[in-house]
């Protein structure tokens, strides 16, 4: 194992959990340097409890590891007492196993996974010493490639990635690998290994594309600047979920990271079609794993790590189909090594209170509900397909078992919503807490009482969902929303038992111009980070009045990109990506949200999104 | 039965904290599979409990915990498993089953010795190697403590049972580390320093603690110090 750490003791001693930076921990895989041709150093730009909680980079990092020649390691954002140091000290930034310089890698791999760690990006490149524009970057560079959700509108931070991965990572990083030592070998330039990167399924390589803008801000054209590049670049996906990589020897950290457990992923995608969300099209069609395989899987993990806690991870558990199968065989595996589940994403009814009964203790426990909008005719609108009855009926049930917690999230802000459906949020709260007292006789009231937590979060439009054309609401918009809520669910009767809580406004607005903007925002972020402006995800750290100053400076504006709505015929900077579904479905689904029509679900009937032609998944099951 | 472990922490793992160090051994005997025992309840935990918690820097050739097995191999395979699970810088280097009317490891720590070393280029300006005892033999030592609320005068004496250098110019400390009048290797340090003009911060030198002590004497009688586990029997 490895001796040397970068940082000095000196250091070490003076930090905020050293153990972040010291590497070594179980699973973590050593290799020897002298066998290996490509080092890529894998990141989560954010601090390493939330990094290393990540599955998406489990997976890679086992994926990568798995070659021969390859060895990938670690490496996440300092946190900001760290930061100060490395800068002072000009320490360059280092990969967490071998403790070596991430500018002498191969490649950067960095998973962006939401808009508001995009300066933490620059921090990566700042503190590797890596030249923060991928047009400064020469041959000694790491090839800097951005993957995950984010990657799906790659353009705000296009300038500062050599390459980016659209979809799963399974299927291309071999080829793209393979194709990095040729050029390596054979001594091409850095130009020309991108070149033929690009002309790689799912590979992007934004400094072969050229915009050109409308007077108004919007777009007048998007064209590779070279023959023989792709002008569209389709989404990668694995088709077969059971037969792919998996780590089941995942990384164990010595420090508590967010999710400290076991993660089981069940499926991929979600037949929902919820018509804000973006996953729900991103991973279109969904894809059930084998349940045999995740039986295994389990076993073998909970060994691998010494864990005691599983957790089913999904857009949504209650869909997957061999569900009750997985979890007796869960609850009867994992009492005996008194081991936890944790079931995220359930819904709620007779079966999954069941179930959680068994495994939590429902004293403690509370349940939640997600509808998400205060009344039918919103949830008709964003197709979420959650109704009142089915909230109360659960909760009759719930409150029978002995639950006396429910937590409700819902989102203020959503195309054509009114002051009523607002009320409605309050009205659905009063309701649930009226039945407890309906359906708990007075004696059986533990504490005497039930506690409803009612959360709303800001909408903000994201690219490839049917909302990717709505105007987002403004910050004094999005607080007035907020007090309306507030105030009605003040004048419920039963509004002592509930108790509500909002977002800040400011961070869902910037979250909603980086999630759709374009390649001139690259201006603003740069300015922002040069004002000292990183881990803007973390509220304490979020300046607001500094991004809206950088606006300014740029001569760009926040409503252009969040307020306005887009007309359907509108170039969107993401238009190039065939995320699987088709524009048409989106626009269909976009009228039939503002005719409040509910579209069936993946297993009730195809409504034809386009992602059929992956040959895979629901789309070839029979419903 | 109740298993007394003796392990070794040393190389970047010193920077590893008590708390997590804890949760380090809880997955390590899940992934090792030993036969432990529960607490009963809800939340069921491991039945594990800690010597004397090692500070964040140091590293440490005698450390202890004492876990509650429900059944057990060998010594000699449980410390094979425990280590073929676990991590570079954390060695487990005894086991041993305690008789049942051994007190728990924590209340039973009587004294620590360390060695410290000073890094290179760090070392006092003074001839510390021999000034090691003459400062041993002073009457007093009284150091400045601060709490929570006040500062109060302590001395330091009663508790620095041994203080010598070694040939290879680095220093040994045995000191007390009961819950009463627990003294850390930097106040001896500090204290050392100042008696010759000059301040030694903590990061002059590294503190290695070697072994952690039990006192076995009869109740009144001179101290007798022995190992922790000596009053375990091999598992076999």
């Amino acid at each position: 194992m490895n001796y040397k750490l970068a940082l000095s003791d000196d250091i070490l001693m003076k930090i905020e959990k050293p153990a972040r930076y010291i590497g070594n921990e179980v699973n973590a895989v050593m290799k020897n340097k002298e066998d290996i041709d490509v080092r890529f150093a894998m990141c989560f730009p954010d601090v390493y409890e939330i990094g290393m909680s990540h599955l998406g980079m489990q997976i890679l990092y086992d994926m990568f590891n798995q070659m021969e020649d390859v060895w990938c390691e670690r490496v996440f954002s300092p946190w900001v007492d760290l930061d100060k140091i490395m800068r002072e000290e000009k320490i360059t930034l280092f990969a967490l196993e071998s403790q070596d310089p991430i500018k002498d890698f191969d490649f950067l791999g960095i998973t962006i996974q939401y808009e508001m760690c995009y300066t933490n990006i620059l921090q990566i490149l700042d503190l590797s010493q890596i030249p923060l524009f991928a047009a400064d970057r020469d041959e000694n560079c790491p090839i800097v490639i951005g993957g995950g959700p984010c990657a799906y509108n790659p353009e705000p931070i296009a300038e500062f990635f050599d390459l980016f991965y659209i979809g799963e990572g399974e299927t291309q990083y071999e080829n793209l690998i393979a194709l990095y030592k040729e050029y390596k070998s054979a001594g091409y330039s850095r130009r020309e290994f991108l070149k033929h990167a690009a002309s790689l399924p799912g590979i992007y390589a934004p400094g072969l594309y050229e915009v050109k803008y409308h007077e108004d801000g919007t777009i007048a054209d998007f064209m590779p600047t070279e023959a023989g590049i792709p002008s569209v670049i389709r989404k990668e996906m694995v088709s077969d979920v059971s037969n792919t990589y998996y780590p089941q020897k995942p990384v164990v950290p010595f420090i508590k990271v967010t999710q400290d457990r076991v993660v089981l992923e069940i499926q991929r995608g979600c037949i929902r079609g919820c018509r804000f969300c973006q996953a729900g099209q991103l991973y279109r069609p969904v894809r059930e794993r084998d349940v045999d395989i995740l039986k295994q899987y389990a076993v073998e993990m909970l060994k691998n790590t010494g864990h005691e806690e599983i957790s089913l991870s999904s857009l949504s558990s209650s869909d997957y189909t061999k569900l009750p199968e997985l979890i007796d065989f869960l609850i009867e595996e994992c009492g005996k090594k008194k081991i936890n589940i944790s079931l995220p994403s359930l819904r709620i009814d007779a079966f999954s209170l069941d179930v959680m009964s068994k495994v939590q203790d429902v004293r403690k426990s509370s349940l939640t509900f997600a509808p998400e909008a205060g009344s039918q005719r919103l949830r008709n609108v964003i197709n979420k397909g959650l109704t009142k009855e089915d909230i109360i009926q659960g909760s009759t049930l719930a409150f029978q078992g002995g639950w006396t917690r429910v937590k409700l999230y819902f989102m203020l802000g959503l195309p054509t919503e009114t002051e009523e459906d607002i009320r409605g949020i309050a009205e659905l709260s009063n309701e649930i807490a009226a039945t407890f007292f309906d359906v708990v006789p007075k004696e059986e009231r533990k504490n005497g009482k039930v506690q409803i937590v009612t959360s709303t979060s800001f909408f903000v439009p994201k690219p490839f969902t049917p909302f990717q054309w709505a105007g987002q609401c403004t910050k004094e918009e999005f607080l007035e929303k907020a007090y309306q809520t507030k105030r009605a669910i003040g004048s419920q009767l039963n509004q002592k038992h509930i108790k509500y809580n909002y977002h800040e406004a400011d961070a869902s607005v910037l979250e909603g111009v980086l999630a759709r903007g374009d390649r001139k925002l690259s201006k603003v972020l740069l300015n922002v980070y040069n004002k000292g402006c990183f881990y803007d995800a973390w509220s304490e750290y979020f300046h607001n009045d500094i991004w809206m100053q950088a606006f300014e400076e740029c001569n760009l504006s926040v409503d252009f990109y969040s307020h306005r709505e887009r007309t359907l015929d509108e170039i969107l900077p993401w238009d190039f990506i065939d995320c699987g579904v088709t524009k048409e479905f989106l626009m269909r689904e976009w009228q039939k949200a503002q005719q409040e029509i509910v579209s069936e679900n993946c297993k009730q009937k195809c409504q034809g999104c386009g992602a059929a032609r992956f040959n895979c998944g629901i789309c070839i099951e029979s419903r | 039965m109740k298993v007394r472990v003796k392990f070794r922490k040393f190389g970047p793992i010193r920077f590893i904290g008590h708390l997590d160090l804890m949760r380090y051994f809880q997955k390590a005997i899940r992934r090792a599979e030993l036969d432990i025992a529960y607490t009963s309840g809800f939340s069921p935990h491991q039945v594990m409990s800690f010597a004397a918690p090692l500070g964040v820097g140091l590293e440490s050739n005698g450390e202890y915990m004492d876990i509650e097995l429900n059944s057990v191999t060998t010594g000699e395979d449980m410390i094979k498993r425990l280590n073929a699970s676990g991590v570079y810088g954390i060695e487990v280097t005894a086991m041993k089953l305690l008789p049942d009317d051994a007190g728990n490891a924590m209340a039973s720590v009587a004294a620590a010795g360390y060695t410290v070393r000073f890094r290179e280029g760090r070392e006092p300006a003074f001839d510390y190697v021999n000034k090691v005892s003459d400062f041993f033999y002073k009457d007093t030592i009284p150091v400045i403590k601060e709490t929570k609320k006040n500062t109060l005068e302590i001395d330091l004496k009663p508790g620095i049972f041994k203080f010598i250098a070694n040939d290879d110019k680095s220093l040994y400390m045995l000191l007390d580390a009961s819950s009463s009048g627990n003294i850390k290797p930097s106040q001896v340090m500090e204290a050392f320093g100042a008696e010759y003009g000059e301040t030694l911060p903590d990061k002059a030198y590294t503190v290695t603690r070697e072994e952690t002590y039990m006192d076995i004497s009869k109740k009144g009688r001179r101290r007798k110090l022995v190992p922790l586990d000596t009053i375990g029997i091999e598992i076999l």
